[in-house]
C-alpha cells in the first residue's frame, strides 16, 4: 500500500530541541534504574535538550532537509508520481545491508544518490572503518529491532 | 566519543562530541588567565584581476599563528583543476581542505561529463559548501580560471556570498590592494601590465599589514596554459632592502686593523723548555 510523505516544515524553535532528533540513551534510566555512564557518558538536563554546537542539528539532519527540499520541488515540477517513485527505490535500496556491527557497503543507495560521483567530509572525517569504538553487536542488534 | 560503548554504527563527517567538554575547558583557562592556543591563519593579501587573455592570481606567503609567524613560505594558490585556481585567505586548514575537497569533487564530475571545469561550477561547488556550515569553515577564497566561456574571477566569503568581478582582493591586506586596483585597473590590459598591477596591489598589502609578508607568488592563467610564478619576487629577504640595488643592511662585525688606535705594545716571549713528546694514534676505522 502506498504512503503519502507528510511534508513538515522542520524549522522553528522546536526543531532546535534535540527532542525531535532520536539520541541514544534518551531515558536515563539503565538497567537497575540508573545513570548508565558507560553506555550514554557524562549528562545533564541541558546536555539532553540543547545541541552542543549550532550546526549539531543542522548536520544531523541535514541529507533528510535536502530530500525533503528535493522531493517538494519535484513533486511541483512532475507531479506526485515521481518523489513516490523515488522514495520506493530508495526504501529498497537502504534495506541491502548487513547487520548493524558490520560495515556495509551500500553500493546500491550510494547510486541512487549519486554520492559515488562526489567526496564530502563525511568521506574524510570519522571514517566509520577506523572508529575508535566498537559496537556491541548483541546491544546494536538490539537498539536497530528497538528492543533496547 | 562520549561514551565507550555505541549502540548506533558511527557516522562519517564532522562529530561535536567535545564541543561542551571544550566550553568547558575554555572557560576553566579563562579564569586562570591562560589562552589556548589559536588556530594558524593566513593574515593575508589575496587578489586577482582579469586581463584581455586569461587571469592573474597574486598572494603572500606568509602564515601566522596568533602574533607569531608560523610559516614564512607557504602556497596561498590552491590547484582546483587544470585551468582553474583559487588563493585562500583566512584558517589555513580550512582553505587548504575546501580547496582540496572541490578539487577532487571538480575532477570526478569533470570525468562524468567528458568536459573542461568551467569556473561557474567551481564557484558554486565552494558557494553550496561554505552555506552549509554557517560561517563556521574560516575560508574566504578568491577563485579564477579560463573556461569555454572565457576567463573568469569570483571572491567567495566564508559565509557563502560570492561575487564576481573583474578585479578582486580578499584578506586582512585586502583594503591596501583594492587601494592599488581602483586606481590603475583598466579592462584589457596585456598580460605583462596586469602581472605588474598584482604584484603592486601585493606588495601594498605586504608592506602596509602585519598579517601578510615574505614573498609574492603570482599565478597567470590563460586559454590552455597556466604559470605558476612562485616566487615572483622575494619582497622581504632579511637585512635587504628592495628599492635601490640590494642596500647591505646586515652589518660585518669584522673590524680592519686600525681601526681601534693602538697606544703602547708590549711583546714578552715565553721560554718553554719541551719535556716529553708523545705520539697517540687516533682510532679511526
Amino acid at each position: 500500500m502506498m504512503r503519502f510523505c507528510v511534508l513538515q516544515n522542520s524549522r522553528g524553535l522546536h526543531s532546535q530541541l534535540k527532542d525531535s532528533v532520536p539520541v541514544a540513551g534518551l531515558c536515563p534510566q539503565g538497567a537497575y534504574g540508573m545513570q548508565d555512564s558507560l553506555r550514554s557518558g557524562f549528562t545533564s538536563v541541558k546536555n539532553e535538550l540543547l545541541p552542543s554546537h549550532p550546526l549539531e542539528l543542522s548536520e544531523k539532519n541535514f541529507q533528510l532537509n535536502q530530500d525533503k527540499m528535493n522531493y517538494s520541488t519535484l513533486r511541483n515540477i512532475q507531479g506526485l508520481h515521481a518523489p513516490l517513485k523515488l522514495q520506493m527505490e530508495y526504501r529498497a535500496a537502504r534495506q541491502i545491508q548487513r547487520l548493524p556491527f558490520l560495515p556495509s557497503s551500500n553500493l546500491a543507495l550510494d547510486t541512487l544518490r549519486g554520492s559515488d560521483e562526489s567526496i564530502g567530509f563525511e568521506d574524510i572525517l570519522s571514517d566509520p572503518a577506523q572508529s575508535e569504538v566498537m559496537g556491541e553487536p548483541h546491544m546494536m542488534v538490539e537498539y536497530k529491532l528497538g528492543l533496547l | 566519543m562520549a561514551t565507550v560503548a555505541v549502540s548506533r554504527p558511527p557516522l562519517g563527517g564532522f562529530s561535536f562530541d567535545n564541543c561542551k567538554r571544550n566550553a568547558i575547558l575554555q572557560g576553566e583557562a579563562n579564569k586562570v588567565g591562560f589562552n589556548l592556543p589559536a588556530a594558524r591563519k593566513t593574515g593575508t593579501t589575496i587578489c586577482g584581476v582579469v586581463f584581455k587573455d586569461g587571469v592573474v592570481l597574486g598572494a603572500d606567503t606568509r602564515a601566522t599563528e596568533g602574533m607569531i609567524v608560523a610559516d614564512k613560505n607557504c602556497s596561498k594558490i590552491h590547484y582546483i583543476s587544470p585551468n582553474i585556481y583559487c588563493c585562500g585567505a583566512g584558517t589555513a586548514a580550512d582553505t587548504e581542505m575546501t580547496t582540496q575537497i572541490i578539487s577532487s569533487n571538480l575532477e570526478l564530475h569533470a570525468l562524468s561529463t567528458g568536459r573542461l571545469p568551467r569556473v561557474a561550477t567551481a564557484n558554486r561547488m565552494l558557494k553550496q559548501m561554505l552555506f552549509r556550515y554557517q560561517g563556521y569553515i574560516g575560508a574566504a577564497l578568491v577563485l579564477g580560471g579560463v573556461d569555454c566561456n572565457g576567463p573568469h574571477l569570483y571572491s567567495i566569503y566564508p559565509h557563502g556570498s560570492t561575487d564576481k568581478l573583474p578585479y578582486v582582493t580578499m584578506g586582512s591586506g585586502s583594503l591596501a590592494a583594492m587601494a592599488v586596483f581602483e586606481d590603475r585597473y583598466k579592462p584589457n590590459m596585456e598580460e605583462g601590465e596586469a602581472k605588474q598591477l598584482v604584484h603592486d596591489a601585493i606588495a601594498a598589502g605586504i608592506f602596509n599589514d602585519l598579517g601578510s609578508g615574505s614573498n609574492i607568488d603570482l599565478c597567470v592563467i590563460t586559454k590552455g596554459s597556466v604559470d605558476y610564478i612562485r616566487p615572483h619576487d622575494e619582497a622581504n629577504k632579511k637585512g635587504v632592502r628592495l628599492n635601490d640595488g640590494a642596500l647591505q643592511l646586515t652589518g660585518d662585525y669584522k673590524y680592519r686593523r686600525g681601526t681601534t688606535t693602538v697606544l703602547t705594545k708590549a711583546v714578552n716571549p715565553l721560554d718553554l723548555e719541551l719535556v716529553e713528546e708523545s705520539i697517540q694514534t687516533m682510532d679511526t676505522s
